[in-house]
């Protein structure tokens, strides 16, 4: 497949998304706090990982790009790349992503761009992964005292990583503003629902503000990086 | 099985033996509501909860490589394992249930070391090879142990089985293809392979357990059709069925008495290490404390999520009652 230079750098942009949040859900391998969690968690992050190689490949081969890219070659958003925290943390990064990044495959899979057909098929798994994230921040936000301090202050430390989200990436032709108009809506229902407030503080710091697409990351995803790509690199040429 | 129907009179406990050893005999199936020994629900609760032990404490050795996989093709063939398994315990653990077992007792009982788990899993996964040779032979031996369980007697264990077995064969040939692409590779690759299969071979070989002049629940598990064969019968079935694919590998066993023995047709092999199987399920192994420890600090920070669900739950029940009500 020949793809335009602005298709190559938007999927890469998308395929990073996924493939980072994939790699940190795979952390909870073994340490999930039900059984149906680890199948839960384990499903969400094939279904990302899944979506990663169809876009990595649309930008060109995927283990290249995957595990020979330097942190400053990453253009995903910092938001996934969070370190899991608690379960609350990792329930609140799910639930700021998957509605995203829902909204922005269903709009993806309605048009004729390249992304209509990824996204006519992740449109279906990020719905899944959208009520997930939903359903736990209602249990958690309206659990107990415990959880409902925890969900409160995931909701509040993930906040000021929303904002990149509709920073419009070139190359994926969606309504951003709108995009985010409707993201805002469907957060502040379910944070109300949750009994939890809307978080208060900027979306936007202005160190975070479109950095991750830029390839400026937060300390954390150097040491993921490590982790991932370490095997990788420790035999070139090698096929697996 | 068929036991009298219901007259009003106490039911007579040698009828409801005889029925239960006609079923047995027969070569039916026992379900949950039928009649059963004391005996013989223990010895199934005991192995079925051992069984899905295994499976849960059996995704760490893999589980350990997923953020670490070489290629993102090999990362989804992880993923998609380590959730299968977790898949399988939860079967296995709602079969248990239908003796009258609570999972979280087991889980208790599993994380207090009250109950044991498979041996295998006490040893350490050291390099990628070792993915792909606890798919080979670890896989390989469980389809070899539990492909006869899915005629074991007890229904709700016969047809977990036939689920797990399924998933269980695919999960085989994937390691086994992830070690046939290595063995094509560098010599650096080769090498690891050979070093994972010295490592696991003998500790495969004792996953069937103890051999049979030292088995005290095999005979009554035989009886009961809750096993089919001995341990050594199904070590034997193993080595046959994997010398032929160590050659088309092009890997060693480390043995040097494996033969073929063309009077019994079949392989002779060396003497596992028995004290070290005996160490290793009295708690000794390698890993033991590892994997013990991870499954119970998952359990504890995970209490508070919990309990969160349960008050949830209950307050969604308050809620719908109360609107009932109004």
């Amino acid at each position: 497949m020949t793809v335009d230079l602005t298709t190559h750098a938007a999927a890469l942009a998308l395929g990073d998304d996924t493939l980072v949040l994939s790699h940190r859900l795979g952390e909870w391998a073994g340490h999930a706090p039900v059984l149906e969690e680890e199948l839960a968690l384990a499903n969400i992050a094939l279904d990302l990982l899944g979506q990663a190689r169809v876009l990595l490949s649309m930008a060109g081969d995927e283990d290249e790009l995957a595990y020979l890219r330097e942190e400053r070659a990453f253009r995903n958003l910092q938001l996934v790349e969070q370190p899991n925290g608690d379960f609350a943390h990792t329930v609140a990064r799910q639930l700021y992503f998957s509605t995203y990044q829902h909204l922005l495959h269903a709009e993806l899979a309605a048009g004729e761009g390249p992304f209509a057909p990824l996204a006519a098929k992740a449109v279906k798994e990020v719905a899944y992964h959208r009520d997930h994230a939903e359903q736990w921040t209602l249990r958690l936000g309206d659990g107990t005292d415990v959880s409902h301090e925890r969900m409160r202050r995931a909701c509040e430390a993930l906040w000021r990583f929303t904002g990149e989200m509709f920073q419009p990436v070139e190359g994926v032709d969606v309504d951003w503003a709108a995009l985010e108009t409707a993201w805002l809506a469907s957060v502040t229902d379910v944070l109300g629902r949750a009994t939890l407030s809307v978080p208060e503080g900027p979306r936007t710091g202005a160190w975070a503000a479109g950095a991750g697409r830029q390839g400026l990351h937060t300390e954390s995803f150097g040491r993921m990086l490590a982790e991932m790509q370490h095997l990788h690199r420790s035999h070139p040429g090698a096929s697996w | 099985m068929n036991t009298p129907a219901a007259t009003g009179a106490p039911p007579q406990p040698r009828s409801l033996e005889s029925a239960f050893e006609d079923t047995i005999a027969r070569d039916q199936r026992v379900e949950p509501r039928d009649w059963m020994p004391d005996g013989y629900r223990k010895t199934l609760i005991r192995q079925i909860a051992q069984h899905a032990h295994s499976e849960i404490i059996g995704m760490q050795p893999e589980g350990e490589w997923i953020t670490r996989a070489p290629s993102l093709r090999r990362k989804a063939i992880l993923f998609a394992k380590v959730q299968d398994e977790a898949g399988h315990g939860l079967y296995l653990y709602s079969a248990a249930e239908t003796l009258g077992a609570d999972r979280a007792d087991l889980t208790e009982w599993l994380i207090e070391g009250r109950q044991k788990y498979s041996s295998i899993f006490n040893y350490p996964t050291r390099t990628f090879a070792d993915v792909g040779v606890i798919g080979w032979f670890v896989d390989g031996a469980a389809i070899c142990n539990q492909v006869p369980l899915c005629r074991s007697s007890y229904g709700p264990y016969g047809r977990a089985m036939v689920r797990v077995c399924k998933e269980e064969s695919f999960h085989q040939r994937q390691g086994y293809e992830l070690l046939l692409t290595m063995m094509r590779g560098t010599e650096e690759q080769r090498a690891m392979v050979q070093d994972a299969v010295d490592r696991w071979w003998w500790p495969s070989l004792m996953m069937f357990g103890p051999p049979d002049d030292n088995s005290p629940n095999s005979a009554r598990s035989m009886a009961w059709r809750i096993k089919r064969h001995t341990n050594d019968e199904l070590r034997q079935r193993f080595v046959d069925m994997t010398v032929p694919q160590a050659e088309k590998l092009g890997v060693t066993l480390p043995d040097p008495e494996l033969r073929w023995n063309e009077e019994r047709g079949h392989h002779d092999f060396g003497t596992p290490d028995w004290d070290e199987l005996k160490r290793v399920i009295s708690g000794d192994g390698p890993c033991n404390a590892e994997r013990i420890a991870r499954r119970r600090a998952a359990h504890e920070e995970g209490a508070w999520v919990r309990e969160a669900a349960t008050a949830h739950a209950a307050k969604q029940a308050a809620r719908a009652s109360e609107g009932a009500a109004a």
